[in-house]
């Protein structure tokens, strides 16, 4: 009785909702996984965290906001050697951090070598590399950073030397790791290599970024305001954003529901078919730079044999999974490199093809799947990860009678197992760090530290060389042709499914443009109340 | 009395020890660690930032330093939360999980109390049978099928409340209702028996052969000693109620302490999972110890010997 009338009381209307405020005063609300782990650029490793870094932070070059392709950030403009490994940045004069200091090339040789240094242990380090002496640097054998391939002419001029030509360094430099920080801020709370000091809290980070950090309360929310001292902040149309880490996908749909976000993260898969069919206009399936594919530990028999791992990769029906099971528009993986990444297409593919999969069964000794030893399937325990492999053990099971154990680990549990090879078939995915083939294939390289399959080939890994040095794109992509019919042909690991971002989006966001790699550059984003929002609450 | 305390304050101090040094090599026994992630970094950079937290070192060196540093009050750096202590992250979050607690925790008595206490009164009537039936399925009723109802119906219906959220006064009533419903079945049940048992005892029908009005009866003699399995109740039920609700917290997307008590085992964020034991382990310790003391003060029966 007492709560009855304390709910009535407060039921007089309903309230505004953040939508309703966000659209008239350009706040976007944004719905962003999870707690990130940080804001220092050159620590972070996660999507979260680069979602908020792109708002506080700029570096030489910024992103299109429909294709990505890089344009001119903190760098008006820059010119490229022949041999494609000197590159010269021209920074422009009106770059400031948002507390009035101008953005100089000095600047950026500082934030290089901080990332660089070994004892920040910078997980990220790896993506300054193509830097003449960068690795040298990071792993300790030379100490004198003046050998590393970074100097600058005057305070508006930064020349970068590279070990290799890298055609996609341009894109590279869109990576949080490639991104400046504020040296006397640094300096005023630690030593340029030192972790986890305070500079990155509100009051004390200094970006230099269209936004600026404005309030962070862990679990509860970031907020992020306009920085007017940004370059080109006439063109920023957002006054704030608020990243809310609701960490459960259940809620976050609520919170959709009721217009206390514009956008979520992803959307609970029960809910995929509601609002395909009430409320299309809401949901988006856009393509997504990863690739979702089992791992074959080829250390174990009978999985060192290429016939069986063939055979394995064509008797999943991919169609059938991507359609009832995931839902969301998900592409079927017959490569491993996900479609036109950066203008690569892989042609080499192969086919569902069940008869010939009991040929190369029968070929490899187990005519009809006998005496075939059961195999054991690792994924990481989440309800989707279950359900394709629950289908994929069914799909085996009946084309090659193959018995196949399902083994779910919890994460940690499962990056143990699978690092230390202790697997037969383990689930995976990559997303791809930059928008270029080679963050897909150089991963399975002999040796390479994610290729975790026990699989060496030397011809794959002569091609990915050759790629790494040459010039022309076209050559270039020639060799990753080749590398990737190898290593289709060999199978180590079996691709099943290219990534979407699925997210649920208000009708009154523009400039969200469905990106490759799921990056939003907010400075071309806006907010315009088009359609009675309260609509969204009462419908269900 | 002050014997008692300050001998109970003594007896905390090994407690605690041995919780944190069975903690410590605990967590370093389950699979995996905090560095560990989905793309695997090269071997000199895994190699820099074991350096940095100081993994290189063998489990008795880094287990040494970190008492060393317990012993000025000192939790560490949380491995998660670059740039954070595990003293400030509980700081930040424990005022929210108690500030929640404390709300369930009148509402759960009040309803409780209240619901038990009628239901004893007019025993197999109407009021009885439906607010036990409430309290039965309220014990029934997990808060993460709760909690999802009631944002239903005045979130997503009514729309009087924020589906979830922390910032605004209105914030806390969905979730401290969720938590304190569950709770407050249990109350309601407790104090009928509490009191029905009394109702049933000699100086009760004493009370009323003399001629007293019912409301005396219930108010002045029964209740006082009805309500005695509640009060036994509420130590524990307060603790369970502040240390913060995992479930709840997420739910309603709350930023309390019961949250990264949970999500540190998952990312092995090891002196987060020691600093939220460890505090814990402190306010249980020290809440047992008001419930003792006030239980000897209530009930003369009780000495502190």
């Amino acid at each position: 009785m007492a709560v009855a009338i304390v709910l009535c009381l407060w039921g007089c209307g309903r309230k505004e909702t953040n939508v309703i405020r966000g659209d008239r005063e350009q706040i976007l609300f944004k719905g962003n996984g999870t707690e990130p782990a940080g804001i220092d650029p050159h620590v972070v490793t996660g999507v979260t965290e680069h979602n908020i870094l792109t708002a506080l932070f700029e570096g030489l070059v910024s992103e299109n906001p429909i294709d990505l392709h890089p344009e001119p950030g903190v760098a008006k403009s820059w010119e490229i050697s022949e041999d494609g490994r000197t590159y010269t940045f021209h920074l422009r004069e009106n770059a400031r951090w948002s507390n009035g200091d101008p953005v100089r090339a000095q600047d950026f040789v500082y934030s290089f070598r901080r990332i660089l240094s070994p004892g920040l242990g910078a997980e990220y380090a790896y993506m300054l590399y193509p830097l003449r002496n960068g690795k040298a640097f990071n792993t300790g054998k030379i100490d004198d950073f003046s050998e590393v391939g970074v100097k600058t002419e005057g305070d508006l001029t930064l020349i970068i030397e590279l070990e290799n030509p890298t055609p996609y360094f341009l894109e590279l430099l869109n990576h949080a790791s490639w991104w400046p920080v504020h040296p006397p801020t640094i300096e005023k709370f630690g030593r340029i290599d030192q972790r986890g000091t305070p500079w990155t809290r509100p009051g004390n980070i200094v970006t230099n970024g269209a936004f600026t950090l404005k309030d962070w309360k862990i679990n509860q929310h970031l907020v992020v305001e306009k920085n007017p001292l940004y370059w080109d902040a006439q063109e920023v149309e957002l006054n704030e954003i608020h990243f809310l880490p609701i960490d459960s996908i259940d809620a976050e749909e609520r919170a959709f529901r009721t217009g206390h976000i514009h956008l979520t993260e992803t959307i609970p898969l029960h809910r995929i078919d509601y609002y395909r069919e009430n409320r299309p206009e809401l949901i988006r399936f856009d393509p997504y730079l990863g690739t979702y594919y089992y791992r074959i530990n080829t250390n174990v028999s009978p999985l060192g044999d290429k016939r069986v791992r063939l055979a394995l990769a064509m008797t999943i029906n991919r169609e059938e999974i991507t359609r009832y099971v995931l839902k969301g528009g998900q592409n079927p993986a017959y490569h491993y490199t996900p479609p036109d990444t950066n203008g690569y297409t892989a042609l080499s593919r192969f086919e569902y093809d069940v008869e010939r999969a009991r040929e190369l069964l029968a070929e490899a000794g187990f005519p009809g799947g006998r005496g075939f030893p059961e195999l054991e399937l690792l994924y990481n325990t989440s309800e989707a990860h279950r359900s394709i492999a629950v289908a994929i053990q069914q799909m085996w099971n009946e084309a090659l009678n193959i018995k196949v154990k399902l083994l779910n680990e919890e994460w940690k549990v499962y990056l143990a197992s699978v690092t230390n090879g202790d697997f037969q078939i383990s689930r995976a995915g990559w997303i791809g760090d930059y928008n270029d083939p080679n963050t897909f294939l150089d991963m399975w390289l002999t040796g390479g530290g994610n290729n975790m399959t026990g699989w060496s080939n030397s011809e794959y890994d002569r091609f990915i060389e050759l790629a790494g040095r040459a010039i022309d794109a076209r050559e270039r992509f020639e060799y990753f042709q080749q590398a990737e019919a190898i290593l289709m042909d060999e199978m180590p690991v079996i691709p099943i499914y290219f990534y979407v971002s699925n997210l649920l989006i208000h009708p009154s966001v523009k400039g969200w443009h469905p990106t490759i790699l799921d990056h939003h550059p907010y400075k071309f984003v806006s907010l315009a109340a088009e359609e009675d929002t309260v609509g969204l609450n009462t419908d269900h | 009395m002050l014997k008692f305390i300050c001998i109970r304050i003594l007896q905390t101090i090994p407690v605690l020890l041995i919780i944190a040094t069975l903690t410590f090599f605990m967590v370093r026994l389950a699979p995996g660690d905090p560095i560990s992630n989905e793309k695997t970094v090269p071997p000199e950079i895994r190699a820099n930032l074991e350096a940095f937290y100081g993994f290189d070192d063998s489990l008795w060196v880094q287990y040494l330093r970190y008492m060393g540093n317990l012993l000025h009050g000192d939790l560490g750096p949380s491995y998660k939360y670059v740039g954070w202590s595990v003293n400030e992250l509980i700081a930040q979050s424990f005022p929210v999980s108690l500030e929640l607690g404390i709300y369930a925790f009148i509402i759960a008595l009040l309803l409780g109390t209240a619901a038990g206490v009628v239901a004893a009164l007019k025993k197999n009537s109407l009021a009885d049978y439906v607010p036990m039936s409430f309290a039965m399925a309220g014990i029934c009723l997990p808060t993460f099928v709760m909690g999802p109802m009631l944002v239903l119906v005045f979130a997503m219906w009514l729309g009087w409340f924020n589906p979830l959220g922390w910032t605004y006064w209105y914030d806390r009533v969905l979730p401290a209702l969720t938590l304190g419903l569950y709770y407050s079945a249990y109350i309601a049940r407790l104090s009928r028996g509490g009191m029905l048992e009394i109702l049933s005892q000699d100086f009760i029908r004493t009370a009323r052969a003399k001629g007293l009005p019912e409301k005396i009866v219930v108010l002045r003699h029964a209740i006082k000693g009805g309500l005695l399995p509640v009060i036994s109740f509420m130590g524990p039920a307060f603790a369970g109620l502040i240390s913060g609700s995992f479930v709840v917290e997420t739910i309603f997307f709350i930023p309390g302490l019961g949250r990264f008590f949970i999500m540190a085992a998952f990312n092995r964020d090891y002196t987060m999972i020691l600093g939220t034991v460890l505090f814990y382990a402190t306010l249980i310790i020290i809440l047992n110890l008001v419930v003792d003391v006030l239980l000897v003060l209530l009930n003369p029966r009780m000495s502190f010997d």
